[in-house]
């Protein structure tokens, strides 16, 4: 299998180095059909491997491909570890991928910048390969960074656009706050194993978890704790998780094939994938997972109430995924992994889909985004009304769809993880998931009424020529409703209950929600959407999907005096809980400060003016009264010799 | 084989003798003449030849061997006991290749952008080149010193003839710290003549020395060091050279004459003074973070690209004598190896990127003749190859693994949390930082609507242009990727060191 897993990753890099350096030379459509080769092929042979894991009883590889460096016993590789885990992401990611290489030809069909385009996609479909093929922390490092540079070109890519080109530095360089902590917990990993191979530091994970490590002298605290804690606040940066969450909504400024591969799929899952894989030592420490659940139950409901105010098509579907990504987060912490993956999984196909939906309104309406300047779009684009219809039922967990069965069993696992005792840890996760079944609703029906249905609020000549998006864009909308409407249905039972991912997650004795509870009252598929209809779950978003009926389109006065009755809260909620403000004004213009006092007051006051040049005038002013007895008189120099011989013969004579 | 038993000598005359000869021959200030063409062609030609013979000496280089190779010994000042003693290690090997790479780049790029005194110029280049490796390859204290004083005197003209319009002042600072610093130098050789009876580099590494003398010792080499790496507070004459030098000087400047501190600290100050090192570790350790800390800020703010790089490059070499005087701070071996070894890449990578940033800043001088970020905007449209190699740059500059400028960063890094959470702490914000300041200004200067009509007008790379930096680019690729060669050069040599210098003296 080496072969093929060097020619999975490579066929992406290879194609995007070509259309990258070449594109101007061969061309367009030589440029978009070099790409399609390149993730078709790595897609289809994901597909093999994970055939082979599945069907084929294929056990996991690690494989070294080539020695980076070695420092005096520390081993540095790269090389790939496919488990079932990998295996899994690795068709997400290049079936994803391969869907928005397709859409991109309809999408960016006028862009001047069409072949970059196409290069910066493939190389993230290598980036992200690289991350989750990896078997050791650095290379997950760097597919961990080389996504977030493609993510920084990607999201400035028209790059005359002051909105973009501001929010991909911010992007970037929020990430890297989370990439400090990040690297801290590989530096500590190294500290304590002397490896940075997956499979020695977790074979060592026991021992991690038994020594302490003085942060502040006088407070030891657990290693494995530190580690964990550090390494997660990377997963906050890449996925997106509060307080690191301001880069996300406003990396919708990118074109909207990146919003759905990268922001919404694939890459800002990446910390949700990293956790799960480093469950052998996530599961070490309580106190780790507990901070995890947390931020993640914050994440999931706050973020989902802001995409009620939201007025930007792709703004909402983003605040969206933030809130799904809490959810993900929070089955983490609750120790359901394969629920988080699961979850993932199926958040990837329709929210790729709600994307790539919302990006052919966007192209049939000239580029508009403000959903009060649309409506009444169903009867125009029946495609891609249908296809967004499926992606927003599934994302709200409309019973049978994908996304129901993946959220109902995550918020079943959430309820059901007692394991710890943290009372108000458990109770403030299950509330937030639960309540946030109804934020959702509301937001994504919300959308949905005021885009599709409703009256038609768009131009007279926009609507002359409103009409559906052609194939290039349609057939990946529909290729993507599928596995959003049906993938629940067969692989929930295997993924969640028939052990799928075998050894590729570790959870301790005790912390298995899913093998310990759920499974007990486990019968099948039909079994859990029979019993769906009787769970708090469905009747929350059945009522968050009445409710924004009712107020989006039944009464839309409603919505409009609300938010003048309420300002208080509408405008928290427009401000984003000012957490903009906070890292703008805060971080950014405190950072410049420190920068502005350091450079005038340290460096120039103090350095140069008094230390360097104060030293050399110094030194002119002494020469200066020097130059005073130079006169160039005789009489002055012999003066001063009699004085000289004077005081000599004094001390000679009388002081000896 | 006389040939290879000459190597070094070869490599630091030929471009000496080479460049004499080119002031020898004389000027002509008409770039377009015959004789000028010619002039750059044999300047090139000897920087080339220069870089060929490293490569045989990269070839015969033995990894696994310890101890000095290409050792040339010959009596010099017989009544003082002083020899023209040469050889390389692991250490100064990479520097020497790195001298030898960069040289030629330079020759490249300065082909027709210098238009007063060009010969002048490229012997300048030339015999600095000569000096330099000299500098890396001595091992007689004399003959290192005297490489060490001489080098300033190209760096000097360089900046005073050929630089902008504050460069009285700007070669004033930079002769008098750096010479100021290097006289304590010379003090320090003759008291250890005094205690050997010879200026013998190892005879100074076996010599026993007490505490206090090795105290006094430590403070000698750390001002000449010190003020080259550039450490807090003795940088603020780098951003000033660096501004008022030419393309290459500034180039040059960047990428090796700073890296003469930190190889002073590992070749004199860690061997020699091992004791002394221990006892002032602390403090430069602190005086390490405050360069990367403090340094960063401050180039946040920076409204010069030039002065901005400069202070970029102090943050980065905070790295590398972080790298070198956490040595102590571990119970075992393995966190001083990676650490040195770390700050031994991160010279190196430097080299290259804050080479290839200074001359992305002199493609865009030569066009627009501003160094000001705030005459630039848009360049991108313009300038879409330039743009690409300076983003990439610019990525290498933020530490993304990958690029060479991620391998010593991740080293120091891991080798410092070993040492102590809070030297991890502090370094890393590098990671945050350091994508602030460079970033910040390829937004404003690249990214955008055209600023202006001068932006406009903007020409992308001619070829001499993008072959320079393609060259830096591919090599910070492949160090990026591929680290293994450089380490497995240095490897043997350091892990030697850390034994030595654990030795005490006392």
């Amino acid at each position: 299998m080496y072969s093929y897993y060097l020619t999975i990753v490579l066929a992406p890099l290879a194609a995007a180095i070509v259309a990258g350096l070449a594109g101007k030379q061969i061309g367009r459509a030589a440029s978009h059909w070099v790409t399609i080769a390149g993730v078709g092929i790595s897609c289809i042979l994901s597909l093999v491997v994970l055939k082979n894991m599945f069907w084929g009883g294929a056990g996991s590889e690690n494989i070294s491909v080539y020695t980076w460096a070695v420092i005096d016993g520390l081993h540095m590789e790269v090389g790939f570890l496919v488990d079932r885990l990998t295996a899994l992401m690795m068709c997400v990611v290049t079936f994803v991928s391969l869907m928005v290489h397709i859409y991109t030809i309809g999408y960016m069909r006028e862009d001047p910048g069409y072949q970059r385009f196409f290069s910066y996609i493939s190389l993230f479909t290598f980036a992200m390969l690289m991350l989750v093929m990896s078997n050791n922390f650095l290379q997950l490092f760097f597919g961990w960074e080389a996504v977030g540079l493609v993510s920084y070109l990607l999201i400035g890519f028209w790059l005359k656009k002051e909105t973009a080109i501001f929010a991909n530095l911010k992007a970037f360089l929020v990430n890297r706050v989370g990439d400090f902590g990040f690297i801290l917990g590989i530096a500590g990993v190294v500290m304590f194993t002397g490896s940075l191979d997956y499979a020695t530091v977790f074979s060592s994970a026991d021992s991690i978890a038994a020594q302490n490590i003085e942060v502040f002298p006088g407070a030891p605290w657990n290693a494995m704790t530190l580690i964990c804690i550090l390494l997660f606040i990377g997963a906050m940066g890449k996925s997106a998780q509060a307080p690191l969450h301001v880069w996300l909504p406003d990396s919708m400024e990118g074109p909207t094939p990146i919003s759905a591969l990268i922001h919404a799929a694939t890459m800002v899952t990446a910390g949700i994938f990293m956790v799960a894989r480093m469950s052998p030592l996530f599961e070490l420490s309580t106190t780790a997972l507990a901070v995890v659940i947390v931020i993640g139950s914050i994440t999931a409901f706050f973020m989902g109430l802001l995409g009620i105010v939201q007025n930007d098509i792709k703004r909402v579907i983003a605040y969206s995924t933030l809130s799904q990504l809490g959810y993900m987060t929070v089955a983490l912490g609750a120790s359901a992994y394969s629920a988080a993956i699961f979850h993932l999984m199926t958040h990837a196909f329709f929210k790729a889909l709600l994307f790539l939906a919302a990006g052919s309104v966007i192209i049939a309406l000239h580029h508009e985004q403000d959903i009060r300047k649309m409506g009444g779009i169903r009867k125009y684009m029946p495609i891609t009304y249908w296809t967004s219809l499926v992606g927003s039922l599934a994302l709200i967990g409309f019973p049978g769809s994908s996304g129901f069965f993946s959220k109902d069993l995550l918020i079943e696992a959430v309820k059901d993880s007692h394991w710890q005792g943290q009372g108000a840890v458990y109770w403030i996760a299950y509330l937030s998931v639960l309540l946030g079944v109804f934020v959702t609703a509301l937001y994504s029906f919300r959308m949905f009424f005021l885009v599709f249905h409703g009256k038609e609020r768009m131009d007279a000549e926009t609507k002359t020529h409103l009409h559906e998006t052609p194939a290039v864009v349609t057939v990946p909308l529909i290729l993507l409703a599928i596995p959003s409407a049906i993938i629940g249905w067969f692989t929930v039972g295997p993924v969640l209950f028939g052990d799928y991912f075998g050894d590729s997650v570790f959870v301790v004795a005790g912390h298995d929600v899913i093998g310990e509870h759920l499974a007990a009252t486990w019968h099948g598929s039909l079994g859990l959407l029979t019993h769906a209809l009787m769970t708090p779950v469905f009747w929350l978003a059945a009522s968050g999907v009445f409710v924004a009926w009712f107020l989006y389109l039944k009464r839309p006065d409603i919505p409009e005096t609300m938010k003048t009755k309420f300002s208080g809260i509408y405008n928290l909620l427009d401000r984003k809980y000012y957490f903009d403000d906070l890292w703008i004004k805060g971080f950014a213009a405190g950072g410049r400060g420190i920068g502005q006092f350091l450079w005038q007051k340290g460096d120039e006051l103090l350095i140069d003016g008094l230390m360097v040049n104060g030293t050399a005038k110094a030194v002119g002013r002494m020469a200066g009264v020097m130059r005073q007895i130079q006169t160039g008189y005789l009489y002055t120099y012999a003066f001063a010799m009699i004085i000289g011989l004077t005081a000599l013969l004094s001390w000679l004579i009388w002081l000896r | 084989m006389e040939f290879l038993q000459h190597l070094l000598s070869i490599l630091i005359w030929l471009p000496i003798v080479g460049g004499a000869l080119l002031i020898a021959i004389g000027d002509d200030n008409d770039v377009a003449s015959r004789r000028a063409g010619l002039m750059r062609t044999a300047a090139l030609a000897v920087s080339v030849a220069t870089f060929l013979v490293s490569v045989v000496l990269y070839v015969g280089f033995d990894n696994a061997a310890t101890g000095m190779q290409f050792v040339e010994k010959n009596a010099w000042i017989s009544s003082l006991n002083v020899f023209y003693y040469l050889g390389v290690d692991g250490i100064s090997a990479p520097l020497i290749l790195l001298t030898t790479f960069i040289t030629p780049l330079v020759v490249i790029t300065s082909w027709n952008t210098i238009k007063n005194r060009p010969a002048q110029y490229f012997a300048a280049f030339l015999i600095l080149e000569g000096l330099m490796i000299g500098v890396f390859a001595a091992l007689d204290a004399l003959l290192f010193y005297v490489f060490w004083e001489a080098m300033l005197i190209p760096m000097f003209l360089i900046i005073g003839v050929w630089g902008g319009k504050r460069r009285i002042y700007a070669t004033l600072k930079f002769f008098l710290y750096t010479f100021l610093g290097s006289v304590l130098l010379l003090v320090a050789f003759i008291y250890l003549y005094a205690q050997t009876g010879s200026f013998d580099l190892f005879g100074f590494m076996d010599a026993p020395l007490t505490l206090a003398a090795q105290k006094w010792i430590f403070i000698a080499f750390l001002l000449a060091f010190a003020v080259k790496v550039p450490m807090w507070p003795v940088h603020t004459w780098l951003p000033d050279a660096h501004v008022e030098a030419p393309t290459g000087g500034s180039v040059i400047l960047a990428a090796i004459m700073l890296k003469m501190g930190g190889y002073g600290f590992v070749r004199l100050s860690l061997p020699i003074v091992p004791d002394g090192s221990e006892y002032f570790a602390g403090m430069m350790i602190a005086l390490s973070l405050i360069a990367v800390v403090y340094i960063s800020f401050v180039a946040l703010m920076q409204k010069d690209m030039k002065k901005l790089i400069a202070y970029s490059s102090i943050a980065h070499m905070g790295f590398v004598t972080l790298g070198l005087f956490i040595l102590w701070s571990f119970d075992g071996t393995s966190g001083a190896v990676l650490g040195i070894t770390g700050g031994m890449v991160q010279m190196v990578s430097h080299g290259l990127i804050s080479g290839a940033m200074f001359l992305c800043v002199g493609v865009l001088y030569d066009r627009v003749h501003s160094r000001e970020i705030a005459a630039y905007g848009g360049v991108a449209n313009t300038m879409p190859i330039f743009a690409a190699f300076m983003v990439l740059f610019s990525m290498a500059n933020s530490g993304l693994p990958g690029t060479s400028g991620f391998v010593g960063e991740f080293m120091v890094i891991v080798a410092s949390f070993k040492a102590n959470f809070w030297y991890a702490f502090f370094v890393a914000t590098i990671l945050i930082l350091g994508a602030a300041y460079t970033l910040w200004m390829v937004k404003r200067v690249l990214y955008g609507e055209v600023a202006n009509d001068k932006v406009a007008a903007m020409k992308d790379l001619n070829s001499r242009e993008f072959m320079v930096l393609a060259i830096l680019a591919i090599s910070v690729l492949i160090l990026g990727l591929w680290p293994a060669p450089l380490i497995d050069l240095m490897s043997v040599t350091i892990e030697q060191l850390v034994e030595q210098v654990g030795r005490t003296k006392l």
